[in-house]
């Protein structure tokens, strides 16, 4: 962690911490109200994948876009999509992102260059690869991230864009979250090498394997193949490894890991080591910690008052929008 | 006015086009050099250069998914499918994201891609060379659907949809490709998509066909003329939009709707013509309404046997003359101004 950090601000390092914690209350917030009853669907929580999420949207630009995957509320919060409007949709509220029509996998804020989230398992990689494509074709010096996970580097979409993003030298960054599991299944039972990173060698390009957990790690090297895109010399690979600490998604009863692999997992929270890594450099105090961890708390927590107390959309808002007219 | 082939015809609306509009651009296999499975974008590449046309790996899914990429960021690809059978491969992109993309992320979102492909039999392809698969974009909301059947349409169409902010699918029939017609060289307003169009109008019996099964019944109802019957066409052009209100007018007059699609009988564009038939004018009919599809088979690559598969000439004529109880030798047991006045 520590070369890097010289070069970042401890107000900004302090940021992200604040939006590690934002990301972490959201999602234990969503659980519960899920088991609750109080929001229906299904919804797929990034808790212990915070790092990723922080470090990846902290080395963007302006200009720059992004896309997601089914796990994709820390990605939106990371990007600066306001967590009350995530919320609502949730919920099935007109004020959601997505007026309702999205629910948890579909919302986006193209003002900020967040493309979406997205409900099928590799299906935003090759809308990803076509904004790099767009993106080459007019001549901009946006940057593409696409987030996808462990379980999406299998999928056809996966083979097909990255051979095509690697033929054409696109700006686009693959960002590959190796949670550990797809579902229930584990990496290793569904990758037959060591690493989906070595996998670009295949594309041309590069493939670097990075400690998810590690927020300036990640912000390090996806700045550099952020840059590196910039300038023209096409795209990256990123492996962040890390870990699912909660379920796949909504009732998921967790019976193909053990609770000791899980708590081994715990002590390598990324929030946690983050904590520790800017306490010992003197950059959080313990009244600054528990001013900060409050705000995230009550962010949160506004979220869903929001949520709450926005209405239903209308009967009519059903048929809208299906066609631009 | 011009005779150009189909083919021409598209590939004249795909030059106006890219000429006037820059973010129109072209993916697909073997459409630079090689111009294409069936030529339509032969030339294009030494006009438009690289840039504009994008030849990609055999990889469906993708480059169709990368065309949406391309649309929300401002480009208006086309995107050419060889053959519609491929289509398939590309079915995630086309329906979870295209066809979703306006409903549920709103105004921001505008995906103003044209997926061109050439389906149907004919031509002895066999199973998977050879399948009509338009109702299943027919059956998805957010999509547009278009199958042109002259070349005058082939332009006007594919210009329409070309200047759609929607994802439009446009079917291309392989046997209408050598077709000529007359094809206007300049296109002033360009129609917005959704219009039927009545090629013969008449007055005993209303045939509704699409994409090559308009130029059958073309044939057919000349055919027709001759024992004396005067069938009314009506061809849909868009099916998605679907012109319902042309074809209701047309069933008021009639009385008689006869269907032809080149595709399997179950749940197709036939069926749901037929069903918003009876919804709409069901009083109005004399006889029970018949389709002509395809047998639910795959399609044989026999010659002998995909004749027998796909509706034809002979068939819309020997159907119509069954429904008018009409023999084929034109003689006996006419039933036409048997109907009883409303």
């Amino acid at each position: 962690m520590k070369d890097v950090k010289n070069k970042i601000k401890n107000s900004e390092l302090l940021r992200w911490y604040y939006t590690m914690l934002v990301i972490r209350f959201f999602e234990q917030q969503v659980e519960k109200l899920f088991a609750k009853g109080l929001i229906r669907g299904t919804s797929h929580t990034a808790i212990g994948q915070e790092a990723v999420a922080v470090g990846v949207a902290s080395a963007i630009k302006k200009r720059d876009y992004v896309t997601s995957t089914h796990r994709g509320h820390g990605h939106f919060i990371a990007c600066g999509g306001d967590p009350r409007r995530i919320m609502a949709e949730l919920y099935g509220k007109s004020t959601g992102y997505s007026r309702g029509h999205g629910g948890s996998q579909m919302m986006a804020n193209f003002s900020i260059g967040f493309i979406g989230a997205n409900g099928i398992t590799g299906g935003s990689i090759p809308v990803a690869t076509g904004i790099a494509l767009s993106i080459k074709l007019q001549k901009q010096h946006s940057v593409v991230i696409c987030f996808y996970g462990d379980g999406a580097s299998n999928q056809g979409t996966f083979h097909e864009s990255l051979n095509m993003a690697g033929l054409w030298k696109l700006p686009v960054v693959y960002v590959c979250e190796n949670n550990q599991y797809a579902m229930s299944m584990h990496v290793s039972r569904a990758i037959p090498v060591k690493n989906i990173a070595m996998r670009a060698n295949s594309y041309g390009f590069q493939g670097i394997v990075v400690d998810g957990n590690d927020v300036l790690a990640v912000h390090n090297v996806v700045a550099d193949a952020i840059q590196n895109a910039r300038n023209g010399a096409g795209p990256t690979l990123i492996e962040c490894v890390t870990y699912r600490l909660s379920g796949h998604s909504r009732g998921d009863p967790r019976i193909y890991r053990s609770r000791e692999e899980e708590e081994l997992a715990w002590q390598n929270d990324p929030i946690k080591r983050f904590k520790t890594f800017l306490q010992n450099e003197g950059i959080l105090t313990p009244v600054q910690n528990k001013k900060i961890t409050a705000e995230a708390r009550r962010i949160v927590r506004e979220a869903v008052q929001f949520a709450r107390k926005s209405d239903f959309p209308p009967p009519e808002t059903l048929y809208e929008g299906v066609y631009i007219q | 006015m011009r005779l150009l082939t189909y083919t021409e015809a598209l590939r004249e609306a795909l030059a106006e086009e890219m000429s006037l509009d820059r973010r129109v651009i072209l993916m697909g296999e073997d459409i630079g050099v090689y111009g294409g499975a069936f030529g339509v974008t032969r030339g294009l590449l030494e006009k438009f250069g690289h840039k504009r046309i994008i030849e990609t790996p055999i990889s469906e899914n993708s480059f169709v998914g990368m065309a949406i990429g391309a649309a929300l960021t401002g480009l208006r690809p086309v995107v050419e499918i060889m053959f519609m059978d491929f289509i398939t491969l590309a079915m995630d992109q086309i329906v979870n994201q295209s066809a979703k993309l306006r409903y549920v992320l709103g105004k921001q979102a505008k995906c103003p891609i044209v997926i061109r492909t050439p389906a149907g039999g004919g031509r002895c392809y066999g199973p998977t060379h050879s399948q009509t698969l338009t109702a299943w974009f027919v059956h998805t909301p957010g999509l547009k659907v278009v199958a042109p059947a002259t070349p005058a349409d082939a332009k006007i169409l594919l210009k329409s949809s070309i200047r759609d902010d929607n994802p439009v699918v446009f079917v291309e029939h392989k046997l209408l490709y050598p077709i000529k017609g007359h094809v206007p060289a300049k296109i002033r307003t360009v129609e917005p998509l959704g219009h039927a169009k009545c090629l013969r109008k008449g007055t005993d019996i209303t045939i509704i066909a699409w994409s090559w099964q308009t130029q059958e019944a073309l044939q057919a109802v000349d055919e027709l003329a001759l024992h004396g019957i005067n069938a009314e066409l009506i061809d849909l052009r868009s099916l998605k939009p679907i012109d319902i209100e042309t074809v209701v007018e047309s069933v008021k007059r009639t009385h008689r709707v006869l269907i032809t699609g080149e595709e399997p009988p179950m749940a197709g564009v036939a069926s749901e013509i037929a069903a918003q038939i009876f919804e709409h004018v069901f009083d109005y009919l004399d006889a029970p309404i018949r389709r002509l599809c395809c047998p639910d088979t795959p399609m044989p690559a026999s010659p002998f046997l995909e004749k027998i598969a796909i509706p034809d000439r002979q068939k819309i004529v020997h159907a119509v003359l069954e429904m008018m109880g009409v023999s084929s030798d034109g003689t006996s047991e006419r039933k036409k101004g048997k109907r009883k006045q409303r």
